[in-house]
């Protein structure tokens, strides 16, 4: 087993990096940095090229890769567009845990810029994800036991809806009627937008208060394909021989269930989830925009708009590395739940 | 029990008699017995009898007429869906941004047919190394979540390309960019299906045959695998276009997508967040008819599915 991990981790390397290779070349090209940073007033032309030489970006982009990747302390940069390279680097690249400084905010580590918002993302997806869990399993395994049945159908046509619905209009759905119509009607009514109000405070009560319809509008859309896919699972599984053989020796229907079917069947959402951990990343942009949220989405969208290459591609390169590591866990927690599989 | 006891086995009534069907028109049986995609496709067509059947009642220049003097008016008799933030009647340009969002998805879904069966086919035909690039390049590109990548590349392409003329109407540039840069984030899942499907096709009796008659490669790929692989691709493909209308609509909503004064369902729900109490029209009905198509469309691939399923065809009838 152990084998196998490392194997996995090494055929990781050459994927992240040819991962951040396309990233890096197509963020080099979307726009230019330096227009915005002279404020209101335009930049000057000499003004740019000083700014330019001293961030690096009138080098060539292989070598602005090669800095990112491995920093440039150990060569000397031309700063004073003499031609001659006099001042040592101080760069150290990503692979020494540098992520560079950004571009936009000056001066300000990259790193610390994503570290500050990266909470706040989180908050909302690991409650988010166990909310849909549970709700999932729960309404997959009382339809798939009551397969056909009304309740059945009713729960398929909703999350057939669910599951085809942008996580945009459920928001905006959701925000209508329990921020905007309960109000009007005078009841208790839930905050749209923020993460707190300013008025009261950044406290847990505000925050969690707030965080009601986001994580609401999440679970929709991502309970939906879960609970369709449980649903088949349990039916699968209850069609197996070992379920028959469990009913015949006489076990009772609840022990049946319990003990043969629903272990086997919950077993290939873990499967579903691994690989769910990009697609929540990347609904996460978008549920942070309408809720105002201030989370690591947001702050992609931001600062992808004023070409901040250090923070997007920090960004960009921390979901790959979670993605390919909530891969490997995956694979590695299903060989450890399901005896048949064995990797070597 | 009385009845078939009396009645002679051998001697089966015409009604019951089978009939030789052709595979397509089982596919076609099996496919108007699920209900719920024949719904789906009765109002997918109505939609598109929508979009572009409203050419009819709206010329294009009313569509992008603003008039702030009557900026974010509710629903009227004059304006059924109300107005925008300018004050562009929201009805006739739910009309033709529905021929742009229902074009994206369409035309998103031919470049990623396109890439994605030509990787595939490529990697699971000639295997080894080829294979082995290939695939890594592809789990690379799986491994970025799709919206990611989609906003870095209508960055990077973004308004780089003019405004184009069609069928003698003009085009935003941005068309043209969200169409290309759907397909080519989402051909991965194709190419993975295609190749699988290759991999065991291209040890089967037909092809060692066609190779002995002496087909080229390319004749081999195109004209013998291929069209025994098409079923899980007009599936993928159906499904497929209802993800990139969604993608158009994730992209747009966020700003980065088509750009005005062209609309897509998508754009017109841009900045509407911020009316969300006073102007509810502005998204309620551009959001509404995005999920009545994703929802038609996920029902008809469905359909397709179930009915394409060659396992199905000893059930069929």
């Amino acid at each position: 087993m152990s084998r196998y991990i490392i194997r996995r981790l090494l055929q990781a390397i050459p994927l992240l990096f040819i991962i951040s290779v396309i990233l890096f070349v197509l963020m080099m090209n979307t726009g230019d940095p330096l227009a915005t940073m002279g404020g209101r007033r335009a930049t000057r032309p000499e003004d740019r090229e000083r700014l330019a030489r001293q961030l690096g970006l009138d080098q060539p982009i292989y070598k602005q890769y090669f800095y990112w990747l491995v920093g440039n302390d150990w060569t000397l940069i031309d700063m004073d567009g003499d031609g001659v390279p006099e001042t040592p680097g101080i760069r150290k690249g990503i692979l020494r845990g540098d992520f560079g400084n950004s571009l936009v905010s000056r001066g300000k580590p990259a790193s610390e810029i994503i570290m500050e918002r990266l909470p706040n993302t989180l908050m909302l997806m690991i409650p988010a994800e166990i909310i849909v869990i549970i709700v999932s399993l729960a309404v997959g395994i009382y339809s798939a036991l009551r397969q056909y049945s009304l309740a059945d159908n009713v729960i398929t046509a909703a999350s057939f809806i669910g599951y085809s619905m942008p996580i945009f209009f459920i928001a905006l759905l959701s925000m209508y009627i329990f921020g905007v119509k309960f109000k009007s009607w005078g009841l208790p009514y839930l905050p749209t937008v923020g993460m707190f109000d300013p008025k009261v405070g950044k406290t847990p009560a505000q925050v969690i208060w707030h965080m009601i319809l986001p994580i609401f509008a999440m679970t929709v859309i991502t309970a939906a394909g879960y609970s369709r896919y449980v649903r088949s699972q349990m039916l699968e599984v209850m069609g197996e021989d070992y379920v028959r053989t469990a009913r015949a020796k006489g076990l009772p229907q609840q022990l049946v269930i319990r003990g043969h079917v629903l272990k086997n069947a919950a077993l290939p959402l873990v499967t579903i989830i691994g690989l769910d951990v990009p697609l929540l990343l990347a609904g996460a942009v978008v549920t942070e925009t309408i809720f105002a949220w201030p989370g690591m989405g947001r702050l992609f969208i931001d600062h992808l708009s004023r070409s901040d290459t250090p923070v997007v591609m920090g960004i960009l390169m921390l979901i790959a590395i979670a993605v390919v590591i909530s891969q490997l866990v995956t694979d590695v927690l299903y060989a450890w739940l399901d005896p048949r599989i064995r990797y070597t | 029990m009385q009845a078939t006891a009396d009645s002679n086995i051998l001697d089966i009534p015409e009604e019951i008699k089978a009939k030789v069907l052709t595979p397509r028109q089982l596919v076609w049986r099996r496919f108007l017995r699920h209900k719920m995609a024949v719904i789906g496709a009765i109002t997918l067509i109505l939609l598109i009898l929508y979009s572009f059947g409203g050419v009819l009642f709206f010329t294009e220049e009313y569509a992008n007429y603003t008039d702030t003097g009557i900026r974010l008016s509710p629903p009227s008799w004059e304006h059924p869906f109300g107005t925008d933030t300018v004050g562009r009647d929201i009805l006739a340009r739910t009309i033709y941004g529905g021929q742009i969002s229902l074009m994206i998805g369409l035309l998103a879904v031919v470049v990623q047919v396109v890439v994605g069966v030509l990787i595939g086919a490529i990697a699971g035909y000639y295997g080894g190394t080829i294979d082995g690039l290939l695939m890594r390049f592809t789990e690379a590109m799986f491994n970025i979540p799709q919206l990611f990548l989609l906003l870095v590349m209508a960055k990077f392409f973004g308004s780089k390309i003019n405004t184009v003329e069609l069928f003698g109407r003009e085009f935003s540039g941005s068309v043209i960019v969200i169409i290309v840069i759907i397909g080519v984030t989402s051909w991965m899942y194709l190419a993975r299906i295609v190749r699988a499907n290759f991999l065991s096709l291209k040890e089967r009796e037909f092809v060692l045959a066609a190779h002995t008659t002496g087909s080229s490669n390319v004749s081999i790929i195109f004209q013998h695998i291929l069209p025994n692989s098409i079923a899980p691709i007009v599936v993928s493909a159906t499904l497929g276009v209802a993800g990139a209308i969604i993608a158009e609509a994730y992209i747009s909503f966020l700003g980065l997508g088509v750009q005005p004064p062209t609309a897509t369902w998508g754009n017109m729900l841009e900045g509407s967040y911020n009316y969300i109490e006073t102007a509810p029209w502005l998204w309620i009905f551009p959001g509404l008819l995005i999920v009545l198509t994703v929802l038609s469309i996920n029902f008809v691939g469905d359909g397709l599915r179930d009915a394409l399923d060659p396992h199905a065809i000893v059930e069929a009838n």
